[in-house]
């Protein structure tokens, strides 16, 4: 993921300059990973991580490996490229489908699409039951439950889930371990492990661009605002100044 | 010749620059005012394995490289000069002897803990009568049975009361002048060892600097480390691997005051326009820099050549040297370019110019550095 603090956007072409801005791990999906490396804490959890991208996308996954994950795929490949939000997802649930699990944690969204669709769109596909926006999460051994709760705009809701099942993570919500020194040592001793189109059986009209109905009309960097203006007054006056602003702008 | 990074040092070194932003700096100032020992930002490094960096993965280490600790202790450095120098002692002053002189026993009982934290490390050498002069050690050790007992005390000591674990230098034998002196391991809960009075400082305030009191300190005889007599030499080797954490420290301080400095003098304005503009400014930071860049090749050659089995003593004396120089040139130039406020608490470089001053005097003073140096030269 493009550092987006860093990115700028040539007016031309109406693209991402993705030269020389550093590649960070997308801050969702970090949060996502520590919710997965809590799980491997505290029950032993074996955590497998997954992106789709770029080959140079592997330096992101040794830093996941240098985390604590204990297995790292790369899905790429000429033919998943041009994707957008359903052919990624499409792709990302055929590598899925080939594998056993008990929970699928994504980040909520990108710091560069900012869509939020990547992840409900995965459980869709794969018919599992999800919830978004995950801030806390806990989990019953017993009963392979788990109990999550997701933010709202205004507050929050506790459900409850069956494994296997889809969240979407808050950045927001936990604190990201550091690589460990030994993490670092020795994450280019494990394999990344990299997967072409083959390995995920899904049609070819499901993936890549041909599989993306979505094409971007315009991208334009946003316009700075004008500075606001100023007003000295009573907290009474402020009221009916505020009310007579809002009233301009058709506002109420 | 190659002066890139292995990927394994690339990543630490955005690790490393990630935890000392976010969980050193917003410390430091604090640390310093209140002259506090930063006892949760030590467990927040036990935790991802900072304590043990080159500490091989058989005793609990994280089997990093000398370039990498160094690195740790530059980042640390360069955002809280304290934190920096707890690493340095603990690493270079306590597991290093360890790891280098201890006989396999010592290594598998002090190293595990040392590594992971759990215990802080230390090291005693330096007493009232015995500064740059080393070899007048007053403290004595005298063998009765199965112990040795312990007598004398110890100043200027980093982490002391804080550390579980030190290395003492001790008079074994008088007569035999610096072939006389042998090295110990103390644990903290010894009969008849304390801590004496924490010093109060000018800089580095955070850092425990305390005296070691020995009353009759009886520890058991398998806690004599290196051979009889050779305490002297595995002091002198300790303290040439000791130096380049300094150096690295050193360095670090450098590093935070030009960052400092480069952003306050575009932000602040003056005759119309940011004082960066003139060419004075100008001028002067494009020699610091160069400096700092040079004291940076120093540092990690030398770690290179630890790294690599060569010999690093005097490559060790020159990185403590220019580093440490350096460190004191550019805080005294930063906190000029910082005018008024520069001499003011409310701006980083006033505590780091008071921070540079030590590296210039601990593990080996700037003259003693000159001595080690020509020493070589003049073989």
């Amino acid at each position: 993921m493009p550092d987006t603090t860093e990115v700028k956007i040539n007016p031309v072409t109406g693209t991402l300059i993705r030269e020389g801005v550093p590649s960070i791990m997308n801050p969702d999906d970090k949060g996502g990973l520590e919710f997965a490396l809590q799980l491997k804490d505290q029950y032993g959890a074996h955590v497998t991580v997954i992106t789709m991208g770029l080959p140079q996308a592997e330096a992101i996954l040794r830093e996941a490996l240098a985390m604590g994950v204990d297995r790292a795929i790369l899905l790429t490949d000429r033919k998943l490229g041009g994707a957008d939000t359903l052919a990624t997802s499409s792709a990302i649930a055929g590598a899925l489908r080939t594998m056993d699990f008990d929970l699928v944690i994504t980040g909520r969204q990108a710091i560069d699409g900012d869509t939020a669709q990547v992840g409900p769109q995965i459980a869709e596909h794969l018919d599992l039951p999800q919830v978004s926006y995950m801030e806390d999460l806990k989990y019953d051994e017993a009963t392979k439950t788990f109990t999550i709760r997701k933010q709202l705009e205004d507050g929050y809701q506790i459900l409850e889930m069956q494994a296997p099942c889809v969240v979407t993570a808050l950045a927001s919500a936990v604190k990201p371990r550091y690589m460990s020194v030994s993490g670092i040592v020795t994450a280019w001793d494990k394999e990344v492990e990299v997967w072409g189109a083959d390995r995920i059986n899904v049609p070819e009209d499901r993936i890549g661009k041909a599989g993306s109905p979505t094409s971007v009309f315009k991208a334009f960097p946003k316009q700075l605002k004008p500075a606001g203006e100023t007003f000295e007054v009573t907290p009474e006056e402020a009221v009916e100044l505020i009310v007579n602003k809002l009233k301009e702008k058709h506002i109420i | 010749m190659d002066f890139s990074f292995t990927k394994q040092e690339e990543l630490f070194l955005q690790m490393i620059r990630e935890f000392a932003e976010k969980e050193v700096k917003p410390l430091a100032a604090e640390v310093d005012e209140e002259e506090r020992f930063p006892m949760e930002t030590v467990e927040k490094m036990a935790k991802i394995g900072l304590m043990g960096i080159p500490i091989p993965t058989q005793y609990g280490g994280a089997g990093g490289t000398n370039i990498m600790y160094g690195m740790a202790v530059e980042e640390l450095s360069r955002v809280c000069a304290t934190t920096g120098v707890i690493l340095s002692a603990h690493t270079s002053l306590c597991a290093a002897p360890i790891l280098e002189s201890g006989t396999e026993e010592q290594k598998m009982k002090y190293l595990p803990k040392l590594a992971s934290g759990e215990w802080i490390g230390a090291f005693g050498l330096t007493e009232p009568n015995a500064g740059t002069d080393a070899a007048g050690q007053q403290t004595i050790a005298v063998e009765d049975g199965d112990y040795w007992v312990l007598n004398g005390s110890k100043i200027f000591i980093t982490n002391g009361s804080y550390a579980n674990v030190f290395i003492i230098i001790a008079m074994t034998d008088k007569s035999l002048g610096t072939k006389g002196i042998s090295a110990f391991i103390v644990e903290k809960t010894d009969p008849g060892f304390s801590i004496g009075k924490k010093e109060k400082k000018m800089g580095i305030r955070g850092s425990a600097t305390t005296e070691l009191i020995f009353e009759d300190c009886r520890i058991p005889k398998d806690r004599q480390i290196g051979q009889l007599g050779k305490g002297f030499n595995l002091a002198m080797k300790t303290l040439d691997g000791g130096r380049i954490g300094i150096a690295c420290q050193a360095l670090g301080i450098a590093q935070g005051a030009m960052d400092e400095t480069v952003k306050y003098t575009k932000e602040r304005k003056q005759f119309g326009k940011s004082i960066s503009q003139f060419q004075n400014t100008q001028f002067q930071m494009a020699d610091l820099e160069t400096k700092v860049q040079a004291a940076r090749l120093l540092c990690r050659k030398a770690h290179y050549n630890k790294d690599h089995g060569l010999p690093y003593s005097a490559e060790a004396a020159m990185a403590k040297l220019f580093a440490a120089e350096t460190a004191m040139e550019v805080t005294t130039k930063a906190v000029q370019f910082h005018g008024g406020y520069g001499y003011t608490r409310e701006y980083p470089v006033e505590r780091m110019m008071r921070d540079a001053k030590i590296t210039e005097i601990y593990e080996g003073t700037s003259e003693v550095q000159r001595m080690v140096i020509a020493g070589k030269l003049f073989k």
